[in-house]
């Protein structure tokens, strides 16, 4: 193989052996070295975007067509790039004050990270199933990070077992995909399913293809797979919470728009019920169940399985406006999740994370920055104008009523109507309620510009939403095209 | 003149005022004192500014003036457009003349948080000011459901005792209504392929479709008015509301509602108007007539006004489908009137309110004795809102009933009982808490108005009276975009009717 051919993939390359050299420099120097480890993955990463921004842009596949370059697989890595660098930042003082800082953190994050540029750009089901077990392995090693805890033990167990069984159940659908096609090329499926015609794909190919569906419903947690969320939100340490939030949820969802509009494309007519059917159930188990949270990393958990399900009310369309919704949808989700965790990194009283809603009372008083900054990221997680949120639903819905889903948007819009209720609980808390303790001011200066930055770009989006909304567009338009 | 950015200076200007109050640094004490002046200021200076319109406002023009366009989201090929005509530009000054008032209510009223109260002012003066301006589909719904978030916490910080249940009514009530709007604004996106308003004006939807979408302008809208049976919000945010807050969501906030009917609904979907027009008189007349009936009944000063409210936007909705000259001017003078009047009566309570704390009727009485000067602002307004000749209440209801009687006997004939039973429970009001003996011991001591109460009250008082003798100025305004409404209506269901006798 020449170097050539090895260009498109010279992100991942890069990554991969920074990976490996981080891991020697770890070992060697210990524990010690955990903030230069941390920095210097940060640093990696944003390398890794300049490698990924110079690689000429366009279609390009490698390795034999197991892997596929495009403007689409760009715009979700740079997502992916600025949810991990910024999770790994969010971790840094966290796991100093909670002491569980080893090096070993970033590292599996990058490796993270890794898995999900090769699931953005898997364009065989043996290269998606290797991404998606690379990420996942990470994953339930840093969901367990904290040894001592009960509960992210718990976690980890619990992300392990559940996460294996629907690897299983991926694993079992492209089997007999395969079984049934002949093939386990991307191209070489969707060449066979345009020359099906008349006659519809035979059965084993759909129930194969409903248990690929299953398999990454769950890595997005979208009901009815999402009973792992809660849990491992609330036990995983905070900036994990983070991280998988939105990292590994943008990866799925590349992947999962990937598979459905590239090779099952013509069988829309097939997994269309498959996808609205799992969009309404999100968006209205979401809604419903995180208004009795107490806690706000369960409460968050619930609100992504809502957002997921507005997500995918952009893949049941099946159009390029779908796609790009999601794409707009994913970019804003990213800047919310990652703004409000560094709120909850902020709650921490006499040096002990606190975690429940009602510890946010009178926040506006304490800190009214930090009560403002919170309370813009919900009303945008809300979806009320003029912040981001609202446009990231404006293209969802706008997709939803082009294809004629009519029922699925008045479903989505109403059911964002009670998720409104409990987003406005926490701005109640902090605002209408009496002052309860203050937090500690031990916010580190990396988390506050990281929030900053985060709630100037949820409320200033609305003067410029071309910048990401045209970006968006070229990538839908390459997906759909190639 | 023409090249000059007013309506974003006008719209834009609170907000930079609101910025600036962020930055005030010092004790809480300095931060509240300057804020105050600031927002004070800001709304001084954007009401001069607006008043620019007024004096440069074309009256004989029914199109869109001081126009400005701007390219904003390329990609979809939605504008920042801005412009305003007959109908919005007296909504526009209603806005900000009610805004400094509003700041001067609360000088002494607003005791905690002074610095985030001023700000949720300007804010929401920025927003309101800018959806009677948008002149895009898109820019009218973000300002239109971007008041909820003021408004919200103005509401649940500063309000009364079930402040909190108050607000969540209001914000989601008004939100479920909303998002169905969005859903019919992205329809009409796609199938016309713009959002600009004066294109989507000209063009004409299929009849069939425009049934569903009427119907999801009206869910938006009714709730704003609100009309009965979902004007339950109402009472709850304005019992619970601060004084000011009362005065902004009675004074401008329903009538966004209206607007939108007026812009949106009557002249894009005009088959549905006409098909619809039944089921609106039958609710606005309920609403004139049961909540006339609910005000008589009430035991709380704020919560009577709130009904009342309710039946004299009842007059409103009907003025609006009489679909003739009289009847939507009526209804348009209607509205500024009832901005006005009904926030002067919302600040007469807030001003007995603030020296006794109790918003109950049976709580006063005699109050004449000690306070003469309020019970002369408050009778005139009193009878501004029972529509006596020489108040600007009256111009538009009779207007209203005018252009009502045209199309309807039956229809005039009930709303007309609403005016008498509107008579009832404003003067009852008024006896119970003004007139009688002064009897109650703690009311003994208390004060007449002071000089910055008068200063608040004396601007609306002349409007008031302005408005009721001498209404030439404003209908000059409004009649030219109302007859062009009147006549697009007129032609559309003219072509419509012409396709279906040609389709026999």
């Amino acid at each position: 193989m020449s170097m050539n051919q090895l260009m498109p993939a010279l992100p991942e390359i890069v990554l991969a052996c920074t990976c490996m050299t981080l891991l020697m420099l770890g070992v060697f120097r210990g524990d010690s070295s955990t903030r230069s480890v941390s920095w210097i993955s940060v640093l990696a990463l944003v390398v890794v975007g300049v490698v990924l921004t110079s690689v000429q842009s366009g279609r390009m596949v490698a390795f034999g067509g197991q892997f596929i370059v495009d403007d689409f697989g760009h715009f979700m890595k740079w997502l992916i790039i600025i949810g991990s660098s910024l999770a790994i930042i969010m971790s840094i003082n966290f796991n100093e004050q909670e002491r569980i800082a080893r090096f070993e953190y970033p590292v599996l994050i990058l490796f993270a990270t890794l898995g999900m540029f090769m699931m953005v750009s898997a364009n065989d089901l043996i290269s998606l199933y290797v991404g998606l077990e690379l990420q996942s392995l990470a994953l339930y090693v840093v969901a367990a990070f904290r040894r001592d805890s009960l509960k992210s033990s718990e976690a980890g167990l619990k992300y392990f077992v559940l996460g294996a069984l629907s690897s299983g159940m991926l694993l079992y659908g492209c089997s007999l995909i395969y079984g049934f096609a002949g093939t386990t090329s991307f191209e070489g499926l969707a060449t066979l399913f345009k020359g099906l015609g008349g006659t519809g794909p035979s059965v084993g190919l759909v129930v194969g293809l409903v248990f690929l569906i299953a398999g990454l419903a769950f890595k997005i947690s979208a009901v009815p797979f999402h009973m792992w969320t809660p849990d491992v939100y609330e036990g995983a340490p905070t900036p994990v919470t983070a991280f998988f939030a939105v990292a590994p949820k943008i990866a799925a969802i590349a992947l999962f728009i990937r598979v459905l509009t590239g090779p099952f494309g013509v069988l829309i007519a097939e997994w269309q019920q498959v996808i609205i059917l799992i969009s309404i159930a999100s968006m209205v188990l979401g809604a419903l169940a995180a208004i009795w949270q107490d806690n706000i990393k369960r409460l968050l958990a619930y609100s992504s399985i809502g957002h997921m399900g507005y997500a995918l009310i952009g893949l049941a369309a099946g159009t390029e406006a779908g796609v790009r919704g999601i794409l707009v949808y994913m970019a804003i989700y990213l800047a919310m999740n990652v703004g409000t965790f560094c709120c909850v990194l902020a709650m921490r009283r006499t040096g002990r994370m606190v975690e429940g809603i009602s510890d946010l009372a009178g926040l506006s008083r304490n800190q009214p920055m930090l009560a403002l900054a919170l309370a813009i990221l919900m009303f945008s997680m809300a979806g009320i104008p003029p912040l981001a949120g609202f446009f990231g639903k404006l293209y969802i819905f706008l997709a939803a009523i082009e294809s004629g889903l009519y029922a699925l948007a008045i479903v989505g819009v109403l059911a964002s109507v009670i998720g409104a209720y409990y987003y406005l609980r926490i701005i109640k808390v902090m605002y209408f309620d009496e002052p309860a303790e203050a937090f500690d001011r031990t916010i580190s200066r990396e988390v506050k510009v990281i929030l900053v930055g985060t709630t100037l770009f949820v409320t200033f989006f609305i003067i410029r939403p071309d910048i990401i909304v045209g970006g968006a567009g070229t990538a839908a338009r390459m997906l759909l095209a190639g | 003149m023409s090249d000059f950015p007013i309506l974003s200076l006008v719209t834009f200007l609170p907000l930079v005022g609101a910025l600036a109050i962020l930055i005030i640094r010092g004790d809480d004490e300095v931060v509240a004192r300057n804020a105050r002046a600031t927002a004070l200021w800001t709304s001084l200076i954007t009401f001069f500014l607006s008043l620019m319109l007024w004096t440069g406002f074309d009256r004989k023009s029914a199109a869109f003036q001081f126009v400005e366009k701007n390219p904003w989201i390329e990609s979809f090929g939605i504008n920042y457009h801005m412009g305003v005509d007959g109908i919005s530009v007296l909504f526009v000054l209603l806005s900000t003349l009610l805004t400094p008032i509003c700041v001067l209510a609360s000088w002494d009223a607003i005791k905690v948080r002074v610095r985030e109260y001023m700000i949720a002012f300007l804010v929401l003066e920025t927003l309101m000011v800018g959806m009677f301006c948008a002149l895009d589909f898109v820019l009218f719904y973000i300002f239109f459901e971007g008041v909820l978030i003021p408004m919200f916490l103005i509401i649940g910080v500063w309000g009364g005792q079930r402040r909190v249940y108050a607000a969540f009514k209001f914000f989601l009530y008004t939100l479920t209504g909303s998002v169905l709007m969005l859903l019919a604004i992205l329809a009409i996106y796609l199938h016309a392929g713009t959002t600009d308003l004066p294109t989507l004006l000209k063009y004409a939807l299929p009849s069939n479709i425009q049934y569903w979408l009427w119907l999801a302008f009206f869910a938006s809208f009714a709730v704003k008015v609100p009309m009965w049976p979902v004007h339950t919000w109402l009472p709850d945010a304005h019992v619970e509301a601060p004084t000011a807050g009362s005065v902004i969501l009675a004074g401008v906030l329903l009538k966004m509602g209206a607007y939108g009917f007026l812009r949106f609904s009557v002249p894009m979907l005009p088959v549905a108007t006409d098909f619809f027009t039944p089921m609106v008189f039958t609710l606005s007349i309920i609403a004139v007539i049961y909540t006339s009936l609910v005000a008589l009944v009430q035991l709380d000063m704020k919560k009577l006004i709130a009904y009342s409210s309710v039946a004299h936007m009842g007059f409103v909705t009907l003025g609006i489908f009489t679909l003739n000259q009289q009847g939507v001017t009526g209804a348009i003078y209607q509205m500024l009137s009832h901005g006005i009047v009904s926030a002067a009566l919302f600040l007469c309570v807030g001003v007995i309110y603030d020296r006794m704390h109790t918003r109950e009727i049976a709580r006063y009485g005699g109050l004449a004795e000690r306070m003469p000067v309020y019970a002369f602002f408050f009778m005139v307004f009193m009878l501004a809102s029972v529509g006596l000749p020489g108040t600007s209440g009256f111009v538009g209801e009779i207007l209203v009933l005018v252009g009502l009687f045209q199309v309807s006997t039956w229809a005039a004939t009930l709303a007309a009982t609403g005016v008498i039973l509107g008579a009832a429970y404003m003067l009852w009001l008024y006896r119970r808490v003004i007139f009688g003996k002064l009897t109650k011991d703690d009311l003994k001591s208390i004060m007449d108005m002071n000089r910055r109460e008068v200063a608040v009250f004396t601007p609306l008082l002349v409007l008031t009276i302005l408005m009721g003798v001498y209404p030439g100025p404003f209908l000059e305004i409004i009649e030219v975009s109302v007859a062009n409404l009147v006549d697009q209506h007129k032609s559309a269901m003219a072509a419509v009717e012409a396709l279906s006798v040609v389709g026999r």
